[in-house]
């Protein structure tokens, strides 16, 4: 029997800029990478769902604020609620945490400055949909472009997350001024993630990193399973 | 009725904006401290009365306009 190829949904909103890089690299590594619009009040059949990076709805009042309140985030919210694999990526981590489905919050980087350059992250989980590929304490290249990535949770949370290991990515030195220099979250269950980071800018040598491919390429075997479960 | 919503970083997080604001206004020689920016936000709000207009506006911020994690807000009706 053939291997199934995964489903990958994409959600494209208003303002999102990377939704198509998104897609090329899920192709590249052999899912198919389907965009799903925001207007859309239900999700494709999907075995998983990528929130891209952007600005989406211009990221007014505060970064992904509105896009919490968009008929494909419902659609989101209720597939993460059922088991779903979600990752979010930057702009797509902001409006997971605004959504409640992630901890925390991304503030405006304490540089004020926005960074656009490759960053060195710690890999802190290896046991996850999403980092499976990883080893507990690898380091990755992959490069963050933000104006606003400074995740902050106040003390008794962030003390919560450490015992419960939702921690899964920090930057190896300090980047934007994050709380311990996290820059990737999960949340209790461990199947919705985020992070500042874009690995789908980095699958690819010629890109000047491949290492993002090992959490995309994770996630999308991850999705090959579940595809398989339920074939 | 007009409503208006004032929303403030909450003590403790660090507000890089307001940072510079206090250092540009000591370029100009002034001496200030505990510069802190937030937002304004002023409404058209469609209720009959000020408490109903306030009942609404405390659900907006709730919901959307504040981020209880980081932001605390004061509601100023009529």
């Amino acid at each position: 029997m053939a291997v199934p190829q995964p489903r990958v949904g994409v959600v494209m909103y208003p303002g999102s800029n990377d939704d198509h890089d998104a897609l090329w690299a899920l192709a590249a590594l052999d899912a198919d990478a389907i965009p799903v619009w925001h207007e859309q009040p239900e999700l494709p059949a999907l075995d998983a769902v990528v929130l891209p990076g952007g600005f989406s709805y211009g990221d007014y009042l505060r970064c992904g604020a509105i896009a919490r309140f968009s008929p494909a985030t419902a659609a989101v919210r209720e597939f993460a609620q059922s088991g779903g694999l979600v990752l979010g990526i930057c702009n797509g981590f902001q409006i997971l945490c605004e959504a409640g489905l992630l901890p925390g919050v991304l503030l405006q980087n304490d540089s004020l400055q926005f960074i656009c350059r490759d960053v060195r992250l710690t890999v802190e989980r290896d046991d996850l949909p999403f980092t499976a590929r990883c080893t507990q304490g690898q380091e990755l290249v992959i490069p963050v472009k933000h104006g606003d990535g400074r995740w902050f949770a106040p003390p008794q949370l962030l003390a919560e997350l450490e015992t419960n290991r939702q921690i899964v990515l920090r930057y190896a030195e300090p980047c934007n001024g994050s709380v311990d220099d996290v820059a990737g979250v999960c949340n209790e269950h461990g199947n919705v993630m985020g992070l500042m980071p874009h690995p789908e800018h980095a699958v690819d040598p010629l890109l000047g990193s491949a290492d993002g491919s090992l959490i995309l390429a994770s996630l999308v075997e991850a999705a090959r399973e579940r595809a398989v479960a339920l074939a | 009725m007009k409503a208006t919503v004032l929303v403030r970083p909450k003590s403790g997080i660090l507000d890089p904006q307001g940072q510079a604001v206090e250092s540009a206004l000591e370029h100009l020689g002034f001496t200030v401290s505990g510069a802190r920016v937030g937002k304004v936000i002023d409404l058209e709000v469609d209720a009959t009365d000020a408490a109903a207009a306030r009942v609404q506006v405390e659900q907006m911020c709730e919901r959307l306009l504040a981020n209880p994690l980081i932001e605390s807000y004061e509601i100023e009706v009529g």
